[in-house]
């Protein structure tokens, strides 16, 4: 049993512990909790710096305390006039040796972690996912499983999964903190990084470059499953039969409006080279709508009828007919339908 | 000419002075009027990003709006506040510190400001002919060419006209100083803030034709159907980012070394002591600025250059920290063993250490480009160059202006008030900025309109405003102090701070010709050897004769409105016939100016000997 200290012992740790969780940002989005290979090497050189520069701060903080105490100009010294002196040899040559030496000890690990990281030797046999830049959302192809998506990147933990970058219009940059440093993605050469995950989970994307008045909602997930969750997970996609009709008739009127309505145009269910707007094929578990808002039918209507207010220069708005209410109503009803597969972010851990 | 007959003059007369004058004290006073207005402006833009971030998903303005404020605060920020309000101090003492009656080129330095000033309303005319630059201070291509409507468009010809100016004024300072020292000034008796002015106007000279070149590329891409950065014809992006960094990271040397300077200067005189290590100070600041050409592309690091570049660049640019850390170490000696006063002046300098050398420590840790992975284009960056441009620059301008204050205005500026500006400002910075370098590990990119609900980002974001807010409260009582001390400010001495240099052997504010003969220099601080030495002030290295001033002339505004007038030509000519009238229109008045200026002979004119003997010394 807990006496009184102890509880209240208990509680502080708890405290504390929050605290500190709280003090280093949201678990998968902070890049202060790493859990893929690239966050850890760059965590590692963020403290070494850091441990490094702290001391040199330091030591600075020292002498100027010190000199600001002892030095100050006091009563009845108006007079006085401190001996002139030019310069120290030694000295001059002790503050610069030693930071040389300390600019080593950080330049060598530095160097040799970004040989590594920019190592892509194992491409080849890796899983390739290429991964285009637009304003506002992020189109995943899966590269020869004739699968395409959107918001949502599924990958194997533990497992290096090749990303090749391009953009369509102008320059992203693609990062998920937790799992690996930043990659711009740019329209005119492929780019080229890769994410090892450490552990199962829902991770934070963001793009990282200014792209336009929705640069800060362009938010995407890595959904991280286990290799058998990951290869379930390809055989549901890969069987996704577009033309399947909905059971109720809702849902069939909004897979006909859905149709009539021009969205077709920019958006493919069921695998297709159209990119001009995010697939649709498993949008039904979607993490999260356009990346940013909750999945929920109210808040889809919304998106439906004014895309506009939700992310501002959007590529939608503007280009289908206005839907009325029951119009968009049906719609919302076909699309969170599609739920080609049990393997979700929510089975995730989301 | 004498100083009765420049009392009693009406508003008239004083305008029409200034837009003619000539007189470095005055182009000075007139790049710190406009440089501070413009300092106003981004400090209003500044307020209002905080408070858009400060809360989560906040609606206090829209996307596009918030975007307009990003680009136009970092714009104005570096180019219509920090230049001029540093190429002001220049103006104003430099010319002094040598020992020299003007600088070389006296009308060229008009042209300089005038240049600037139209380029900064430019820019901000944007505001009102339906909406600014959007595409952040940086402008990268493609998204800067696809940037809809004008606001780019003013960016591009904004920039040009004040970068041109700009390079103008470097080219100026850089005769002035090899040209125009007095006798025994060498290079070696140089105070630091005129070597740093020196060094600084060779950075301008490399580093603004690479920004001239990147913004006429953008130009003839926006305005003249060009495709250098588009990639479907043809073109490529990342050339933008090239050339503007190629400029950009020299650029913030040419803001911090200047502040360096003057740091320098006031430690040494008011601990009163000689500047510790000052050939050490002199080759660090040449280091620097050689350097400083040498790792622009630290801030490509995620461009894909590959691991060889990045690696150069991550070297390069740790190297840099040695130099940066022979000041600070330098600076600390310096005080070590002095009789060191604190007052705002001092005070400003002192709160710079700690501030910069976090700055430089920061800068360090993003050198290390697998680490920069993580930190780069997040508010960790923010954080850094905040630490660097408020805690360094921003901190020596304010350093520079109490210190200077008397010789440039003759009125000693408020110190209680002056006491009351740095703590808030001090506390509301760290405030601000401190907390950015998590945010940004944590999750934040920059240029962030809002930041989703229940990202751990709300306690944060929330500190940072509420420091903005003590900032900008500091910086109102620096304006109040400024009028107070027009209006009630207790006159100042030739010397009030007990000088070491030659600006403070003449009158405050000096007479329009400086020196009424030219001072001899026997050694580094010459004004303090002269106290030691029992005499008090400077020997007169020439005998009293007649002295040669250059005319005021109105022709440099006259040739800036001219390209003014143009480059709104320029932008309007993709939509209306018309504004070839504006074209060609500001281009003949500009191009005639420069004939006029070319044909017409002006000798100046002579204050005669006698006259200077009237004059009361
Ligand atoms: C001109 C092309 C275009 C048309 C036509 C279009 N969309 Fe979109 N749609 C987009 C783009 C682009 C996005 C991504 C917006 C963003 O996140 O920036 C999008 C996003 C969406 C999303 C959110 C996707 C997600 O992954 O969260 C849904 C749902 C959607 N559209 C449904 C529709 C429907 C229904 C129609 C027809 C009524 C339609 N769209 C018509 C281009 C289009
Ligand atoms: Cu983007």
């Amino acid at each position: 049993m807990l006496g009184w200290m102890g509880k209240f012992r208990a509680l502080f740790l708890l405290g504390s512990l929050a605290l500190v969780l709280s003090g280093c940002g949201k678990e998968n989005l902070t890049a202060l909790v790493p859990k893929g290979y690239g966050a850890e090497s760059s965590m590692d050189l963020i403290i070494l710096t850091t441990v490094i520069m702290l001391f040199v701060f330091a030591v600075v903080m020292v002498i100027y305390v010190i000199t600001l105490i002892r030095f100050r100009k006091k009563k009845g010294q108006e007079d006085y006039i401190p001996k002139q002196v030019e310069g120290n040899q030694t000295l001059e040559t002790v503050w610069t040796v030693i930071p040389i030496l300390l600019l080593i000890i950080i330049a060598v690990p530095t160097v040799l972690a970004t040989f590594d990281l920019a190592d892509e030797t194992d491409a080849k046999d890796s899983i390739n996912i290429n991964v285009t830049g637009n304003q506002y959302w992020w189109h995943f192809d899966y590269a020869g499983e004739e699968i395409q998506t959107s918001q949502d990147l599924y990958i194997p933990v533990g497992e290096k999964v090749y990303l090749n970058m391009l953009s369509s219009d102008v320059i992203h940059s693609l990062w998920v903190p937790s799992l690996s440093g930043k990659m711009d993605v740019n329209p005119e050469n492929e780019n080229t990084m890769y994410i090892e995950a450490y552990e199962e989970g829902v991770y934070w994307g963001k793009c990282a470059e200014f792209c336009g008045p929705s640069h800060s909602l362009m938010d995407f997930k890595i959904v991280v499953v286990s290799p058998e969750e990951y290869e379930t997970w390809i055989a549901d996609m890969q069987n996704v039969d577009p033309e399947q009709e909905p059971q109720d008739t809702v849902a069939l009127e909004g897979q006909a409006l859905f149709e009539e309505n021009n969205c077709m145009a920019c958006h493919a269910i069921g695998s297709s080279p159209v990119a001009t707007g995010p697939n649709l094929t498993n949008f039904g578990d979607r993490s999260r709508l356009a990346g940013i808002k909750e999945l929920t039918k109210d808040n889809l209507v919304d998106w439906l009828q004014d895309p506009e207010t939700i992310k501002p220069g959007n590529k939608m708005t503007g280009k289908y007919p206005a839907l009325s209410d029951e119009d968009a109503d049906a719609i919302a009803e076909y699309l969170l339908q599609l739920q080609p597969s049990d393997i979700t972010p929510e089975s995730a851990g989301n | 000419m004498s100083n009765a007959a420049t009392q009693n003059k009406g508003f008239a007369a004083v305008l029409w002075d200034y837009l003619t004058t000539v007189d470095h004290k005055k182009i000075g006073k007139l790049y710190l009027y406009a440089g501070g207005l413009f300092f106003l402006l981004g400090g209003l833009e500044a307020m209002i990003i905080r408070i858009q971030l400060i809360k989560p998903e906040n609606n206090f303005i829209s996307a596009g709006l918030y975007n307009e404020m990003i680009t136009m605060h970092g714009t104005t920020m570096i180019f219509l506040a920090a230049m001029p309000l540093l190429l002001g101090l220049m103006n104003a003492i430099m010319p002094l510190q040598i020992g020299a009656r003007d600088v070389a080129f006296p009308f060229l330095n008009s042209l300089g400001f005038w240049m600037f000033l139209f380029g900064g309303i430019m820019l901000n005319v944007s505001w009102f002919t339906g909406g600014a630059p959007d595409s952040g201070w940086t402008a990268y291509a493609p998204l800067s060419t696809q940037s809809p409507g004008h606001g780019v468009d003013y960016y591009v010809m904004g920039l040009q006209l004040s970068g041109a100016g700009t390079l103008m004024g470097g080219i100026n300072f850089l005769v002035t100083i090899v040209n125009m020292r007095a006798p025994g000034m060498t290079y070696m008796r140089m105070p630091l803030f005129t070597w740093t002015t020196f060094v600084v106007s060779i950075l301008i000279l490399f580093a603004f034709p690479a920004l001239t070149v990147g913004l006429f590329l953008l130009m003839f891409d926006r305005m003249f159907g060009a495709a250098f950065f588009d990639v479907a014809l043809g073109g490529n992006s990342i050339i933008w980012q090239h050339l503007f960094w190629i400029f950009g990271h020299p650029e913030v040397y040419i803001l911090i070394l200047p502040a360096f300077g003057l740091f320098s200067d006031i430690f040494s005189t008011f601990s009163k002591k000689r500047l510790f290590g000052y050939t050490a100070m002199v080759f660090a600041t040449i280091l620097i600025a050689f350097l400083g050409f040498m790792v622009w592309a630290h801030h490509m690091f995620t461009v894909g250059m590959g691991p060889v570049a990045n690696s150069i660049f991550a070297i390069a640019t740790m190297a840099i920290a040695v130099p940066t850390g022979i000041k600070i170490f330098n600076w600390l000696l310096t005080l070590w063993g002095g009789s060191i006063t604190i007052n705002s002046a001092m005070l400003w300098s002192l709160g710079f250490i700690p501030s910069f050398t976090l700055g430089g420590m920061t800068g360090v840790m993003v050198a290390a480009a697998v680490a920069d992975y993580q930190y780069h284009d997040t508010y960790f960056v923010v954080a850094h160059f905040h630490y660097v441009i408020v805690g360094g620059v921003v901190f020596g301008i304010l350093a520079g202006l109490h210190y200077w204050w008397p010789k440039i205005f003759g009125r000693i500026l408020h110190e209680g008030m002056g006491k009351l500006t740095f703590w808030t400002f001090f506390i509301g910075f760290h405030l601000t900025f401190f907390i950015q370098h998590f945010l940004g590990l944590m999750g934040m990119p920059r240029r962030y309109w809002v930041f989703l609900e229940d990202q751990g980002l709300d306690t944060g974001n929330l500190i940072s405003t509420i420091g903005a807010f003590f900032m900008a409260f500091g910086v109102i009582v620096f304006l109040i102090n400024a009028i107070y001390t027009a209006v009630k400010g207790e006159k100042a001495p030739a010397d009030p701070w007990d000088g070491r240099t030659l600006e403070w052997a003449i009158s405050s504010p000096p007479p329009h010709y400086n020196f009424k003969q030219l001072p001899l220099v026997r050694g580094l601080d010459p004004l303090w050897i002269e106290k030691m030495e029992g005499k008090g002030k400077m020997t007169p290295a020439e005998p009293l004769g007649d002295i040669h001033m250059p005319n005021g002339s109105i022709i440099p505004f006259v040739m800036s409105l001219g390209f003014f007038i143009a480059s709104f030509g320029f932008i309007y000519q993709t939509n209306y016939d018309i504004a070839y009238i504006f074209l060609f229109g500001g281009m003949a008045i500009g191009l005639g100016s420069m004939l006029v200026r070319s044909l017409k002979d002006d000798h100046g004119y002579h204050i005669t000997k006698e006259e200077l003997e009237r004059e009361a010394d």
